[in-house]
């Protein structure tokens, strides 16, 4: 049985706790290792799913990278409150990009 | 291309047939892979970048109301309306198999059945601003969940179509090019040594016939 976390900064992602989903607020990030350990940490036990916050992910794209190629778990970025980077949509056409060669599918 | 550094003899010019013909099967056998893979992945990730988008969207709204929420009761009552949930989200995770690459299928077990157990708190003291607010986020999940098993299989079979065409082209432009090299010199050695040998032994026998005959 796995399970599912949202991480993030707490106005994002409080809506997620009511659902049942597992949140782990970060607000104001002053040492993103910290968040990338918690990542680690949450990867290692049990997490299936991690929706993490565009923001949040930005800072920590070197432990989110080294996820992409394992089976589990699944990282997701959403947009948070403070609004849309368009991140999401970047790493859609980043693996376009590494299967085909270049990004055929932005118009 | 260089040649492979190889004895120029009849036992390596057979290995090296064999090698190339397995080379040339595996290199065919890639290829085909690579493009279904590349079909399925153009499936998967226009898909993929659809449900984003409408899921992006679905999202904002939901913040749109939790703002709305937040603004209508203080920040300690937020936090102790959402601090205990009833719910709780848990996973069923399968492995699909497409072309070799495994792939997880996600299966939502929820703790209770009762759809309102997202609502972990007493209506009364709370705005119904964030009723709407926890609705809106709880019609974005299935598709959240969706996206997240979308997302993770287009990621692993980007990777996996990269090292595919990668070993194609390995062969195509390498491997097979050096034994179809490798080869032509073994030949090309071997029949030199033939005609050598028949010169050689032409010479000796004009040599043979010209002491027994003494001709000179």
């Amino acid at each position: 049985m796995y399970k599912i976390a949202a991480m993030g900064d707490k106005d994002s992602i409080y809506g997620f706790a009511s659902l049942g989903l597992h949140i782990f607020p970060f607000d104001d990030v002053d040492d993103p290792s910290e968040a990338a350990h918690t990542l680690r940490r949450l990867a290692e036990n049990g997490y299936a799913v991690v929706y993490i916050t565009e923001r949040l992910a930005s800072l920590i794209e070197t432990e989110i990278d080294r996820l992409s190629s394992q089976p589990l778990p699944a990282v997701v970025l959403i947009p948070g409150v403070r609004g849309n980077t368009g991140a999401g949509l970047a790493n859609v056409s980043k693996s376009v990009e590494k299967a085909v060669g270049s990004d055929i599918l932005s118009e | 291309m260089a040649v492979l550094n190889v004895n120029p003899t009849r036992m390596e010019l057979t290995n090296l047939k064999r090698k190339l013909t397995t080379a040339r099967r595996g290199h065919k056998l890639l290829k085909d892979k690579r493009d279904e893979l590349m079909r399925r992945f153009l499936d998967l990730v226009r898909e993929n970048k659809r449900l984003r988008i409408e899921v992006e969207d679905q999202i904002r709204s939901a913040n749109v109301a939790m703002e709305a929420a937040r603004s209508a009761m203080s920040d300690k009552a937020l936090d102790v309306a959402l601090m205990l949930p009833t719910q709780e989200m848990s996973l069923d995770v399968t492995e699909a198999n497409i072309m070799s690459v495994l792939i997880p299928v996600f299966d939502v077990k929820l703790r209770t059945a009762n759809e309102n157990d997202i609502y972990s708190y007493g209506f009364a003291q709370t705005p119904g601003e964030l009723d709407d607010a926890v609705r809106a986020f709880s019609n974005a999940m299935p598709n959240l969940l969706k996206l997240a098993e979308l997302e993770k299989s287009c990621q692993l079979m980007a990777s996996e179509i990269e090292k595919t065409r990668r070993r194609v082209n390995a062969l195509e432009h390498v491997m097979i090019p050096q034994y179809e090299e490798t080869i032509r010199y073994i030949t090309m050695k071997l029949d030199e040594n033939e005609r050598s040998t028949t010169t050689r032994l032409m010479k000796v026998k004009d040599m043979m016939l010209a002491q027994t005959h003494n001709y000179k």
